[in-house]
């Protein structure tokens, strides 16, 4: 079968507009994370400003602009990881420094997580990234959408946008 | 034969039908809907994913509570709404104002309107291939309700053919429901559907095969795989076809508006590629040729429930104003601004293209 992880596909391959990063310098001391933003089409929505409550995720012009954030705003809450529709938005916190990292990811699937418990850790195309403890399970907006925190080793971070539970 | 007196009939109880039936309902007009399904929010029933758009399309909220959000708003009026369901429109008398319409298969009765809303939606298109007829292949929307509305998963394995929004979602759907996507088949170079939908089927292992299509199912008795082929530029099959094993196939490729009332009622209809089908031609009020007809929804051409939402509600104020009612016409306004804005982006291109041949600025002159 010739699966290419095409961008045409929906496989992300490089920063491009729609793409947030956080600068590196703020994202190394910035307790509960900086979010991530992969939502690289322009498309009308924009759940992810109107859920965040400190306007980091700034005022769409035209509500087909794919989404801008101000960094110096975002406290890593993670409120537009459970809104997103498009579960495009996930909170990394680096700032533990020892080499691990915890992200905050989108997840909608069953069975849920436990705390305490292992789960995989799976890229852009579903492959096993490494394995992740996970460390809580939130669901903000009481929508069936949870938050799951998940330590991982932080140099596994670019790769890792959601989980399998095992 | 019963009969029943309206000063708004709303054939089809979906996101546009509601939204038009409790615009007309809170202008005061005496509004029946009639939906031929078993239950009133059409597609958004199935729709478990979130909506895109703005917060005042209910963005971020799941599709079957935007149907009860709409139900809830219709129950506010009352007895001023009567929504008869099971109920199919299938007949338009033009010159004797009738309308006649059947509950199940026994009741066949007349409706007299006074003005009547068209937002009867669309229907799925399928594709020929040899062994499409044997069990286990399905359109997407039959997939949907089996597994959102009556909790029954269709297969083991799908392969999902068309990465249009349907095709994306369902396959997430169908992997949250425990079932495997053995594939996405998509004909054109890139993905139909909102890029973020092909990304969370990606990341949970779901291969998206561009440039390639069914060439057959394989099967007896039952559907026990499927032969695919690559295509080139121009949709010619290149290579040898290949086998991927499979216990359902599912169609999403596209959807075409379920006109027939519109013909039936003497609407100017044109073929419009870009709007799926035969659509009628509309003013901005979304009133067709014939003055006593309105529509919404996909029946206007195929679109998203956001847009078809908003549709709803200019052609329900709009339907109560021609009946002397106070419907609020300086609302309309605010509802062209938001149709605009969710077809101003480069995906609302081809909608922006299609409505245009189709809108015409009055009737006069007009050829009927």
């Amino acid at each position: 079968m010739k699966d290419i992880a095409s961008f045409e596909s929906g496989v992300l391959s490089e920063v491009r507009p729609g793409v947030s990063r956080p600068p590196k310098e703020l994202w190394r001391k910035r307790k509960g994370g900086l979010v991530v933003v992969e939502c690289p089409q322009r498309i009308p929505c924009n759940p992810c400003h109107t859920s965040c409550p400190t306007g980091a995720i700034v005022k769409f012009e035209d509500i087909n602009d794919v989404p801008a954030v101000d960094y110096a705003k975002c406290t890593g809450c993670a409120l537009c990881v459970a809104k997103c529709p498009g579960l495009a938005c996930f909170v990394i916190d680096i700032a533990c420094g020892d080499g691990t990292a915890l992200m905050k990811l989108p997840y909608e699937m069953l069975p849920l997580p436990e705390r305490g418990g292992v789960v995989k850790c799976l890229g852009r195309t579903g492959e096993v990234v490494c394995d992740g403890e996970v460390k809580a399970v939130a669901e903000p907006h009481r929508d069936r959408t949870m938050v799951v925190h998940v330590a991982v080793p932080e140099d596994k971070v670019g790769d890792i946008r959601a989980i399998r539970v095992v | 034969m019963r009969e029943i007196a309206a000063d708004v009939l709303v054939v089809g109880g979906g996101p546009a039908g509601l939204s038009a039936a409790a615009e007309a309902a809170a202008a005061g007009a005496g509004v029946v809907v009639a939906e031929a399904g078993l239950h009133l929010g059409g597609q958004l029933v199935k729709q478990s994913h979130k909506f895109f758009g703005s917060r005042d399309e209910y963005a971020g909220t799941r599709g079957f509570e935007i149907a009860k959000i709409l139900k809830d708003e219709i129950a506010r009026h009352g007895d001023r709404v009567q929504i008869l369901l099971g109920t199919t429109v299938c007949g338009y008398y033009g010159d004797e104002g009738v309308v006649t319409a059947m509950t199940g298969e026994e009741e066949y009765f007349r409706i007299i309107p006074k003005r009547m809303i068209v937002a009867s939606g669309a229907q799925e298109r399928l594709i020929p291939f040899p062994n499409n007829d044997i069990p286990g292949v399905y359109g997407a929307g039959a997939v949907q309700t089996l597994m959102n509305v009556y909790g029954v998963v269709p297969g083991k394995r799908v392969l999902m053919i068309g990465a249009g929004n349907i095709g994306l979602i369902v396959s997430y759907q169908l992997l949250q429901a425990g079932v495997e996507v053995a594939a996405i088949l998509e004909a054109a170079p890139r993905v139909g559907g909102y890029w973020v939908h092909a990304a969370k089927a990606r990341r949970l292992g779901v291969p998206i095969l561009l440039r390639h299509s069914i060439k057959r199912a394989l099967g007896g008795e039952a559907v026990t795989g499927a032969e695919i082929i690559e295509l080139d530029e121009k949709f010619n099959q290149v290579g040898a076809p290949e086998e991927i094993e499979c216990d359902t196939i599912c169609l999403a490729v596209g959807l075409t508006p379920t006109s027939e009332l519109l013909w039936q009622a003497g609407c100017r209809m044109k073929y419009v590629p870009a709007l799926c089908g035969h659509v009628p031609l509309r003013d901005a009020l979304m009133r067709t040729s014939n003055e006593n007809v309105w529509m919404a929804g996909d029946v206007s051409g195929i679109e998203e429930a956001s847009a078809a939402m908003i549709e709803g509600r200019i052609a329900g104020v709009c339907a109560a104003e021609s009946l002397g009612l106070k419907a609020g016409a300086k609302k309309l306004d605010g509802f062209w601004e938001r149709l605009g804005n969710l077809r101003a982006g480069e995906t609302g291109e081809k909608i922006r293209a299609g409505v245009a041949a189709v809108t015409v600025a009055g009737w006069e002159g007009e050829a009927v």
